[in-house]
């Protein structure tokens, strides 16, 4: 207790000693000689007390004035005739003084340009992040000793992690173009794995140094291939995401069909609108509940699964169910309600684009290092495409429905003689694989526009993935989608988008007609009518 | 069941060859003899438009030779007839010359556009009436070739057959709206001058293609029809009712199927080197898959497994689209979804089952 009280006194003591050296500092500005002010100046700046912001502003302003009076420097106003002042760092009211009472403090122009810099190394230790950083990028945009070392002395106490590592980095940098070489050799070992474009090109040009010993020239090539080589993985690092990202956006809008298509054998080309009402009902809720697009992205879930699920009974009680055994019957007529539905929309809602607002806690990005950052929204579509997935396994092997639907899709004929009433388990499913879409259809919305033609843009790719993944199996799906994204990505920075996208489409016709089963044939319901 | 079919066919067909002819003479006779101010004159846009609706029913008539007799639905049709297109626009744009924008006698305006130094090898040869005719129809019938080999040969039919054209076609679209294809890209190829130095924008030249298209279509008509008579069209009938039977009677079904789809993509093929210089334009648009599933739908309206329905299917609907996409162009989708689905819940057999004629299913 006692030391702890010894402790505090102590502290006490010390901030009001500082307090007490910055004042008499500043007052010492008033008798200084431009040498002293320099030098006192130097000192205010080093203090770290948050204070000396004011005090750098009034002097770049020239408001600092010695009242003659007290022998004070204090901040002085004009006003008419009088000064209104006020204490420098306090911001106190000390009342007003005649023109002659005051004589303003003088800088010299050599010493103005200086003030910047130390007005930098004043900031460095702000209280707001974005005052350090901007601090920190001033002084090394125009590094002297005094302020290198100033932010040498600052780093150990930086509390932010990315500013420290800043530090660390601008430290080294400016040390690789002043330093001899044993300090150079230090400054490289900090800046071993560092791929930031100005890090290589300092190495660059460190490496056709001729002065330098060949051994700090050796050690830089050698950081600047390692450099490369961590770009290089990054870079591949981050088109597999990309590619898992885009494998994700094809899972979503194909597990609904591998239901529909892949389980029921049922052709459905309105699958692309079913996706995109949706992402319209995301729309629609977040025009009902403005300010709240979070909320909104949430209810959506639930809600556009429950309104495609609907539009999905709908067609297979209405259309879908006299035409069981017909697939291109089936073709034809779902593709006229995808046409109707695209009109629909097209005449509720406007033919332009709707945007869908992202949620505060989607937008940004996740920095891992430099060179390789995550947007978020993309993982968790990620995720969620996963979670979807799961949760359609679980649905469909431990669920009544799920076994009733199996059941169907291996032998109707048996399943109804034991019970199963076939013709409600074929409504059920077709909505169950129409709301999966709904819910796609609020994933996307956060990547894509949302208009009339959403759903043209998946239908053809979500047939491909659940022919390619083996009709009447998830897990295809699953497989076929992420190697059809990643592929897409891996291919893309050789041959451009578009071309990638062509070469793919060649790639699966050949392989269907190589393997027309897909890569894990199922049992699906193909000749059981 | 294919004989009974085409005797009672018999009156429908005639009055196809008269309708098709009597079109031949009469619509040119409208446009060039009466005057503009007479009720009975045909305009030339009316001649072209008319002129388009017939290109279309040749593109039906292929299609339908292919899924109404042999049972394959092709949803990549609008590819083969695209293809055709590009042959004969390919030709039409090296007939400008130096009348072009930039006025250069080799190169197409796009080529300059884009900074190309020559014309790619692609292009070599189409300056040639005849060449240009060839590849209107080889290169269709190469790439149902290629396509069809590797479907058939691993029985890859049905709704897969469909998907799959289906991709063909969004492929290849994909790749036509590429600048670097070389083929105009976004805005394709048009601007075209004459055809065979004869002016495009001429009366007489558009009452002449019209003539060209209307015999066109009646010679493609009785050639399918002569051909679905013979044995090869018993065989491909059969292949449609019953694939099985045919193979373990010893048929080889892949190349009967091959066969049909070949010359089904060149007739489409030939049907896009009509339209082109009907339309005055082609570009990457008419691959779209919607292009394609339209032709089936012109197919399934009209009566599939029936020639003249089939034809009599493409003229109805485009004729419908021309005038609701005119009038109230919010209506048109709806009614073509409409269209889909009443003539696949009630009208399996399409129009021409309507109307009485009997059918071969």
């Amino acid at each position: 207790m006692l030391i702890l009280r010894a402790l505090l006194l102590c502290l006490l003591c010390t901030g009001a000693a500082r307090a007490e050296t910055l004042r008499d500092w500043v007052n010492a500005l008033g008798e200084a000689d431009a040498a002293e002010k320099r030098e006192l100046l130097a000192k205010i700046a080093a203090s770290g007390n948050e204070k000396t912001d004011a005090v750098f502003d009034a002097v770049s302003r020239g408001a600092l004035y010695r009242d003659r009076r007290s022998n004070a420097v204090v901040l002085a106003e004009r006003d008419g005739s009088s000064y209104q002042l006020r204490d420098v760092l306090s911001g106190e009211d000390l009342g007003t003084a005649g023109r002659r009472d005051v004589r303003r403090v003088a800088i010299d122009n050599s010493l103005r340009a200086e003030l910047q810099s130390l007005q930098a190394i004043a900031r460095l230790s702000s209280e707001s992040v974005e005052q350090r950083a901007d601090a920190i990028a001033a002084v090394l945009a125009a590094p002297t000793d005094a302020a290198l070392k100033a932010l040498a002395a600052r780093e150990p106490l930086e509390s932010d992690a990315a500013l420290q590592d800043q530090i660390a980095i601008g430290l080294a940098l400016q040390a690789l173009s002043r330093g001899d070489a044993q300090n150079i050799m230090t400054a490289l070992k900090t800046l071993r794995g560092r791929v930031d474009p100005t890090v290589r090109a300092a190495l660059l040009a460190l490496e056709s140094r001729q002065e330098l010993p060949q051994t700090v020239r050796d050690e830089a090539s050698r950081l600047l291939l390692l450099a490369e080589n961590r770009l290089l993985w990054l870079s591949r690092l981050e088109s597999l995401f990309f590619g898992l990202s885009l494998g994700s956006v094809l899972l979503l809008s194909a597990v609904g069909l591998a239901i529909t298509f892949g389980v029921m054998g049922v052709i459905n080309m309105a699958h692309g609108e079913l996706i995109m009402l949706g992402a319209y009902t995301t729309w629609v809720l977040q025009q009902w509940l403005p300010g709240q697009p979070g909320v909104a992205l949430l209810l959506a879930i639930p809600f556009a699964f429950l309104v495609s699920a609907i539009v999905g009974l709908i067609i297979e009680r209405g259309v879908i169910r006299f035409l069981y055994g017909r697939p291109l019957e089936t073709l034809l007529a779902t593709f006229g309600i995808s046409l109707i539905l695209q009109q629909a929309v097209r005449s509720i809602f406007s033919p332009l684009n709707r945007s869908v607002l992202t949620p505060e806690w989607l937008a940004g990005s996740w920095e891992i290092t430099a060179g390789l950052s995550l947007t978020y929204n993309r993982m968790a579509i990620l995720l969620f495409s996963l979670l979807v997935f799961a949760g359609l396994l679980t649905l469909m092997r431990y669920t009544r429905l799920g076994l009733q639907v199996r059941a169907v899709a291996q032998n109707r004929a048996m399943a109804r003689a034991l019970g199963v009433r076939s013709s409600r388990v074929d409504a059920l499913t077709f909505a169950l694989g129409s709301g999966v879409a709904g819910v796609a259809g609020v994933a996307l919305s956060q990547l894509t526009n949302v208009g009339p033609n959403l759903g043209q843009s998946y239908i053809i790719d979500s047939f491909l993935v659940v022919v390619f993944g083996g009709v009447g199996n998830l897990w295809g799906t699953l497989v076929a989608a992420f190697s059809l994204g990643v592929a897409n990505k891996v291919i893309e920075p050789l041959a451009g988008a578009v071309l990638a996208k062509i070469v793919l489409l060649v790639f699966l016709i050949l392989f269907l007609q190589r393997r027309p089963q897909g890569l894990f044939p199922g049992t699906g319901r193909e000749d059981s009518h | 069941m294919s004989a009974s079919a085409l005797f009672t066919g018999d009156r429908a067909s005639g009055l196809t060859v008269t309708l098709l002819l009597g079109l031949a003479v009469v619509v040119p006779l409208l446009n060039l003899l009466l005057p503009q101010e007479s009720m009975f004159a045909l305009s030339s846009y009316s001649v072209s438009l008319l002129g388009k609706y017939l290109c279309y029913a040749l593109l039906a008539l292929a299609l339908d030779l292919l899924w109404g007799y042999a049972g394959l639905l092709s949803l990549g049709h609008g590819a083969f007839f695209a293809l055709g297109g590009y042959a004969m626009g390919m030709y039409l744009m090296r007939q400008i010359g130096s009348r072009g924008v930039y006025g250069d006698p080799e190169l197409p305006d796009f080529m300059i556009f884009l900074d190309w130094q020559e014309l790619p090898w692609y292009w070599l040869g189409f300056d040639s009436f005849p060449f240009a005719m060839a590849m209107a129809l080889l290169i269709p019938g190469i790439l149902a070739l290629v396509f069809g080999w590797l479907a058939f040969r691993s029985r890859v039919g049905g709704v897969y057959f469909s998907i799959m054209t289906q991709a063909m076609t969004f492929a290849l679209m994909l790749a036509f709206f590429r600048n670097e294809m070389g083929f105009g890209g976004n805005n394709g190829l048009t601007d075209f001058k004459d055809v065979l130095g004869f002016d495009l924008q001429s009366d007489a030249v558009r009452c002449g293609l019209f003539v060209v298209t209307a015999l066109t279509l009646l010679g493609s008509y009785l050639a399918c029809r002569k051909m679905l008579t013979t044995r090869f069209g018993s065989v491909i009938i059969a292949l449609r009712d019953g694939e099985s039977r045919v193979r373990f009677l010893g048929y080889s079904v892949a190349s009967y199927k091959l066969v049909v789809f070949v010359i089904s993509a060149m007739l489409a093929g030939l049907a896009g080197a009509l339209y082109v210089p009907q339309v005055g334009i082609i570009n990457p648009g008419e691959f779209a898959p919607l292009n394609s599933i339209e032709i089936a739908i012109w197919v399934a309206v009209g009566g599939r497994g029936t020639l003249h329905g089939a034809m009599l299917g493409a003229v109805i609907i485009a004729a419908a689209e021309t005038l609701l996409t005119a009038q109230l162009p919010e209506l048109w989708l709806f009614a073509l979804g409409a269209l889909f689905l009443l003539v696949t819940l009630f009208l399996p057999r399409g129009f021409a089952g309507l109307l009485g004629g009997r059918h071969d299913d």
